[in-house]
């Protein structure tokens, strides 16, 4: 097959059930060129990359290359047509080495002695590209920036043309993330392109060539990349137009409930996450957590609701400070968690409905003695829970894996909601759900504030945001750039927080 | 052609007890085969296997007896696999018990009446398999060492210790130099039924452990703590679930149920420590199998036991009554066992043979 000149997408969609990923999106791409793929998170960028590696068929639309049409049924189509994709998360086996993880799926190596082949490649490819690497290392030796190497020659060794590359440098030091730009600028003055799907600004601005940007599956925006700034692309990212505020009981916000002072966390990696926050939130009072994924909101999140180890600072819940990493102690003192992944922390799938309504809250009474579960009153707490928030299910005794997302996630908002006003942290609680659902959900968390309960959302849909909260906060890289209330929050002005800079 | 398989929703009880009988019949159709080839008919091999395991009074005590033991222990492995807990050492925990109970019994028994002695030997014999089975809890929990190979390297210790003791310190003054501790003193002795093996309080034991371990795991919330931790680990982290503590009571539950079953075989069938294969036949290990007959409910180990007890025996029995050797005895079980593992992937999925299709 010719090496790809050009690439095309033309009208394609997708949809899953009841959500449309992607709507008639064009996209193309020339040799010699960078790609940036932008947009908040769920807003299509992953599907539509997918497609084009082969893992989903498109509902509508085709692929081009050079013009021809080509059907991707699976990822080897895709790589025979000379489009290789570098997950975030990176596909090789820890234990083997560099070399025998490049030989994976390397056809071209003979049946004798194929060692030798295979490092004659490896070493042809990282004089070409500047792409240093030890070829007899184990993988799980190596740093993120080295693995980061290995997946690259891989999709070389499998001759591709195209590279996609999903927020690359999440995982790389700064350091790493320079390196990986000058190889890629090196790929692309030898004829390759590269998609880059990327949250953040600057990156896109420093390197790429042209931008995309995808919103809630369309196609925002598409520009050179002299055409644009930060704010502009920040613009493109969240739309131009504030969405009306639902209507909320005229409170005042009362007495501080949580008060966060000087936290500093660290993520999964041990880098910097968390960079000396403070911040405090009252009683009958939204708190909104503005701001590009990946900046903190997960650690700050996880940390407050006991699950992740602060390294400085306080968190102090209505005078009392939360002391151990533990979710029960947040419990206790009041904190409720709709979680961000909801299947995977937010219920047990295999167990029924009751049981999955007391998750956490099932050492306290009525719902539990020291030895004994009351599953009479676990149901009748269930049932109760399924018509106060239209949890659609045959019965209390449905495995919670039969409900739909929208019904697990209300399900999961009633039984953090339902023990009564307080703090109730919810990431992302619209997340993948249907319109009618989501407005269902965002509703009931106002409700929860009219009656007096203080509420952090943390949401990368700005429009949810401005529906709700009473506040805003913009965090990036850590810390707050700044708090907006209704009459002060401008597109603009969120748009540069987000970008960096203080408002 | 391809063959395509998928979950099954729900399983009714006449399901459940048909899919059974087919793996029954479909194994001991296997097993015809195998008795065939060897010139042996297989038509009065199988009706003596049945004779010696339910179709006789003596089969039906035997066939008992050798439950007792598979229950106690199959029930408390259900427990710990519920957590997903794999617990392999039951054979350890079990040795782990009769060595507390021995020593209670060699000890506090020549002073202390029969009413005394009895719980107490079981009480030291839960504490004994419990402590054993907290080991490889605190590894795992602690230094994140897999419970696979902990419980199996600690089975191996505790066989060697139990032979340590019996040759060495606690060799028994009264058995002539043979590797065994002295006997038991009477009160700690478990009566039999007339003519059998029985020990009714045993069996009472045994029974009313695989009932109260069923409501333990169903219905109280220790119970619905394992079943959290064992279904979706994530989950129980964000509900606060004590991963320790759980654990450790979970494994001292099934350790201890393990312990129970060596008291049992001690008190009633052996009455000394001897050596840990006479002690066991493998208890500990079968009762894996048990565990997963009786789908990791400990309430129905009480059905799975009893039911493997009887292939068991029915083995001995054609040993004894058609001179078969040993390994004919053992294929016999692994046949039965294979067929009846092939029925619980069956039961829970459905098997669809479909032509290639051009989608």
């Amino acid at each position: 097959m010719a090496r790809i000149q050009s690439l095309e997408m033309r009208g394609i969609s997708k949809s899953f059930l009841e959500v449309k990923a992607n709507r008639d999106i064009n996209l193309s791409i020339h040799a010699g060129e960078i790609l940036g793929l932008l947009g908040e998170n769920g807003a299509g960028k992953t599907t539509l990359m997918n497609i084009l590696y082969g893992l989903y068929l498109p509902d509508e639309g085709d692929i081009l290359v050079n013009g021809e049409p080509i059907r991707l049924r699976g990822p080897k189509d895709s790589m025979r047509a000379g489009i290789g994709m570098i997950h975030q998360h990176f596909m090789l086996v820890d234990k083997h080495t560099v070399l025998e993880n490049i030989a994976l799926g390397f056809d071209e190596a003979p049946f004798f002695f194929p060692h030798r082949a295979i490092r004659k490649k490896i070493e042809q490819l990282s004089d070409q590209y500047g792409l240093r690497i030890n070829p007899d290392k184990p993988v799980w030796n190596l740093s993120a920036g080295e693995q980061q190497r290995v997946e690259i020659i891989k999709a070389l060794s499998r001759n591709a043309d195209l590279l996609i590359m999903d927020e690359p440098t999440s995982v790389l030091t700064p350091q790493e993330a320079d390196e990986l730009f000058e190889i890629l600028r090196k790929m692309i003055l030898q004829g390759h392109s590269v998609i880059l799907i990327s949250h953040k600004l600057e990156e896109i601005m420093s390197i790429c060539d042209r931008v995309m940007v995808l919103r809630k599956g369309c196609l925002s925006g598409e520009a050179s990349i002299e055409d644009v700034d930060k704010g502009k692309l920040a613009e493109m990212m969240i739309g131009r137009q504030i969405a009306a505020a639902y209507d909320k009981a005229d409170v005042k916000p009362g007495g501080t409930v949580l008060d966060i002072q000087d936290l500093h966390v660290d993520s999964d990696r041990g880098l910097p996450a968390v960079r000396g926050l403070s911040v405090q939130i009252h009683s009958s009072e939204i708190l909104g957590i503005a701001g590009v994924s990946g900046n903190g909101q997960q650690e700050l999140v996880e940390t407050i609701t006991g699950l992740r180890q602060p390294l400085k600072g306080s968190v102090t819940m209505m005078g009392q400070p939360l002391k151990h990493v533990n979710a029960r102690d947040a419990h206790t003192l009041g904190i409720t968690h709709v979680p961000e992944e909801r299947i995977k922390f937010g219920i047990v799938p295999n167990l029924p409905l009751y049981e999955n309504s007391v998750l956490k809250q099932h050492r306290d009474a009525p719902y539990s003695s020291w030895l004994r579960m009351d599953y009479p009153v676990i149901k009748n707490h269930a049932g109760d829970l399924v018509n106060s928030f239209q949890v659609d299910t045959p019965s209390v005794n449905a495995r919670m894996k039969n409900l739909s997302g929208g019904n697990i996630q209300k399900l999961i908002l009633g039984r953090e909601i339902s023990s009564g006003p307080n703090l109730l942290i919810a990431a992302h609680p619209t997340y993948g759900l249907d319109v009618g659902a989501a407005e269902y959900v965002r509703k009931q968390i106002i409700a929860l504030r009219d009656k007096g309960g203080s509420v952090l959302l943390v949401s990368e849909d700005l429009d949810e945001l401005f529906m709700v909260c009473d506040r805003i906060a913009v965090m990036f890289e850590g810390e707050f750039m700044g708090e907006l209330t209704p009459d002060t929050w401008t597109i603009e002005k969120i748009g540069l927080m987000m970008a960096g800079s203080h408002g | 052609m391809y063959i395509e398989l998928l979950p099954r929703e729900k399983v009714s009880p006449q399901q459940n007890v048909l899919f059974m009988a087919a793996a029954l019949i479909a194994g001991l159709l296997a097993v015809s085969v195998v008795f065939a080839l060897n010139g042996v008919n297989p038509a009065v091999a199988i009706f003596y296997i049945f004779k010696g395991s339910f179709g006789s009074w003596y089969g039906i005590k035997e066939t008992i007896t050798k439950g007792m033991p598979l229950i106690l222990i199959g029930s408390g492995l259900a427990l710990a696999y519920k957590a997903k807990f794999w617990n392999i050492g039951a054979e350890s925990q079990l040795l782990a018990g009769a060595i507390f109970a021995t020593w209670t019994g060699l000890n506090w028994g020549p002073h202390l009446p029969a009413v005394v002695m009895v719980p107490l030997m079981f009480l030291s014999a839960f504490i004994g398999g419990a402590l054993w089975g907290m080991v490889p809890a605190v590894l795992k929990i602690r230094f994140g060492i897999n419970e696979v190979i902990s419980t199996l390297m600690l089975n191996y210790i505790a066989a060697e210790f139990v032979k340590f003791l019996v040759v060495g310190p606690w060799k028994g003054a009264s058995k002539g130099g043979y590797p065994y501790t002295d006997d038991l003193p009477a009160s700690s002795i478990l009566p039999h039924l007339s003519h059998s093996r029985i020990s009714l309080l045993l069996l009472f034991l045994a029974v009313a452990s695989a009932l109260i371990l069923g409501w333990l795991v169903y219905k109280s919330r220790f119970g619905y703590e394992i079943r959290v931790i064992g279904e979706n680990v994530h989950a129980a982290r964000y509900s606060g679930i004590n991963f320790f503590r759980t654990s450790l009571l979970l494994m001292a539950v099934s350790g201890g149920m393990a312990g129970l079953a060596g008291a049992g075989e001690l008190m009633s069938i052996h009455h000394y420590l001897s050596y840990p294969d006479s002690l066991s036949a493998g208890y500990g290990f079968t009762a894996i199998i048990v565990a997963w007959l009786a789908r990791l409910h400990p309430s129905y180990t009480i059905i799975a036991g009893l039911f493997f007890a009887g292939i068991i025996v029915g083995g001995d029995a054609i040993q004894v009554s058609m001179g078969m050797p040993i390994a004919a005895v053992r294929v016999f079980n692994s046949i039965i066992l294979i067929f009846l593992i092939m029925e619980d992937f069956l039961i829970s999925h459905r098997v669809r043979v479909r032509r290639k299709n051009h989608a």
